[in-house]
């Protein structure tokens, strides 16, 4: 023991290492979210949130599921490879927010630690009640241009029109049938 | 603040198990999607692009990227035959309304539609402090928001300028390829909206995806391939141009 007769110091020095370093993995345990280092130095969890989020755009499909009369109308004109939503907008709409009673502090501890990000608005898809949810009808005076209007950036094969010869006066829509609109394939209204 | 022993001791249980919710995470979980199964990317064919900006608004619209921020933008390029190095670019508005008429004159114009090119080996996610940034395992670059400080050395760390701080939740934010969506079996929504087809998502690890024909028989770039980010979104058509 003669060996150790002078060490009660760095017995105690070491005592305190490891203590402190038992506290370390305790706060580890507890700070670290639990699926950090699920699949690499990030949390996994966070995949799932971000895969989480409502999508507005629900695809030509979802369209074609009812309006499958356009769609064939669609299928054998130019407009072909346009999907719905390019034109129409977003199938999706967000509801008007509804006003929130101010919380109380209880609420707002507890709403500030659950979600830390504020949340979406409420979605409601016009599929789902296309009575109250329409999208909105395009205005062909400017959904068209904003693609045909002549432009040397634009792809040489491309149609394009100056919008100022090209008829001027009633819409693009009075004269083109939008979902077929070649004047010679019967597009014209 | 005025806090009775009463208030405190409801609050405090309700505290910690939010806490613990918080620390868990509760992901909805896609069915039938294995992330080990996918790797994507997407190929943007730049002489299919008309620069309409129907991909920056859907993008906006898709994912609530706020005013004067974006994901994913279109640039026109004007390059004469004088100055070959140094092009014109503009992108007003991030392209999203459209562009000016292109006066025929010298040289040539083109549409350049930019985006996060979901790296390999991302430069943004190496210099994360925190472990709030990283590549998923399908090859999508994704931030943890609720992990992230808002530190912006991501911003400044990508080549391609494709993060930003969100201006409400001081947070990095950036393309995800519209993983929602993807995970989901559909297509990204600025693939969705894009009325000539010159964005397409592409699945490296489908060998039905005609992504691998379309590379064995077509010349294809990235950007900054100097810069071995192993980037992701392929361009077809590219010119030497560009940034």
């Amino acid at each position: 023991m003669s060996t150790f007769k002078d060490a009660g110091h760095l017995f105690r020095f070491a005592g305190l290492f490891v203590l402190a370093f038992l506290i370390f993995l305790v706060v580890r345990h507890y700070v670290v979210p639990k699926s950090f280092g699920q699949y690499g130095h990030y949390r996994g969890a966070a995949i799932g949130e971000i895969a989480a989020h409502p999508a507005k755009f629900a695809g030509h499909e979802t369209c074609e599921g009812c309006h499958a009369d356009v769609a064939d109308k669609k299928k054998a004109g130019k407009h072909a490879h346009v999907n719905c939503e390019a034109c129409h907008g977003a199938i999706y709409q967000h509801l008007p927010v509804p006003e929130q009673p101010k919380p109380n502090l209880y609420e707002r501890f507890v709403v500030l630690i659950i979600h830390p990000m504020p949340p979406d608005p409420p979605l409601l898809r016009h599929a789902e009640d296309p009575a109250s949810v329409k999208p909105e009808l395009p205005d062909t005076a400017v959904l068209c241009i904003r693609c045909h209007t002549a432009s040397a950036a634009k792809p040489k094969g491309f149609p394009q029109i100056v919008p100022a010869d090209h008829y001027p006066g009633p819409p693009c829509g009075s004269c083109h049938q939008p979902h077929s609109p070649a004047m010679d394939a019967g597009g014209a209204k | 603040m005025n806090l009775s022993r009463r208030q405190m001791l409801v609050l405090l249980p309700a505290a910690a198990v939010a806490w613990k919710s918080v620390l868990a995470g509760t992901p909805e979980d896609s069915p039938n999607y294995k992330m080990t199964d996918h790797w994507w990317g997407m190929l943007i064919d730049i002489p299919k692009c008309i620069g309409c900006g129907n991909c920056v608004r859907a993008c906006q619209t898709e994912n609530d990227v706020p005013d004067g921020y974006f994901r994913t933008w279109v640039e026109r390029y004007h390059v004469t035959d004088e100055n070959m190095v140094s092009p014109e670019v503009i992108s007003p508005d991030g392209g999203k309304e459209g562009f000016p008429v292109a006066a025929e004159d010298a040289g040539k114009y083109f549409f350049v539609p930019k985006m996060c090119n979901h790296c390999a080996d991302s430069p943004c996610t190496q210099v994360c402090p925190v472990g709030a940034t990283f590549v998923a395992p399908d090859g999508v670059v994704l931030v943890d928001q609720k992990y992230c400080l808002g530190c912006a050395y991501c911003v400044q760390a990508c080549p391609y300028g494709c993060r930003y701080i969100h201006p409400k939740k001081d947070v990095a934010d950036k393309c995800t390829l519209c993983y929602h969506r993807i995970t989901q079996g559909l297509t990204t929504a600025c693939c969705e909206a894009c009325p000539t087809g010159a964005r397409q998502l592409v699945d490296l690890k489908d060998p039905k995806d005609p992504i691998h024909e379309f590379l064995k028989t077509h010349s294809v770039q990235v950007l900054k391939p100097q810069m071995a980010t192993g980037a992701k979104a392929y361009y077809y058509g590219l010119d030497g141009s560009v940034r």
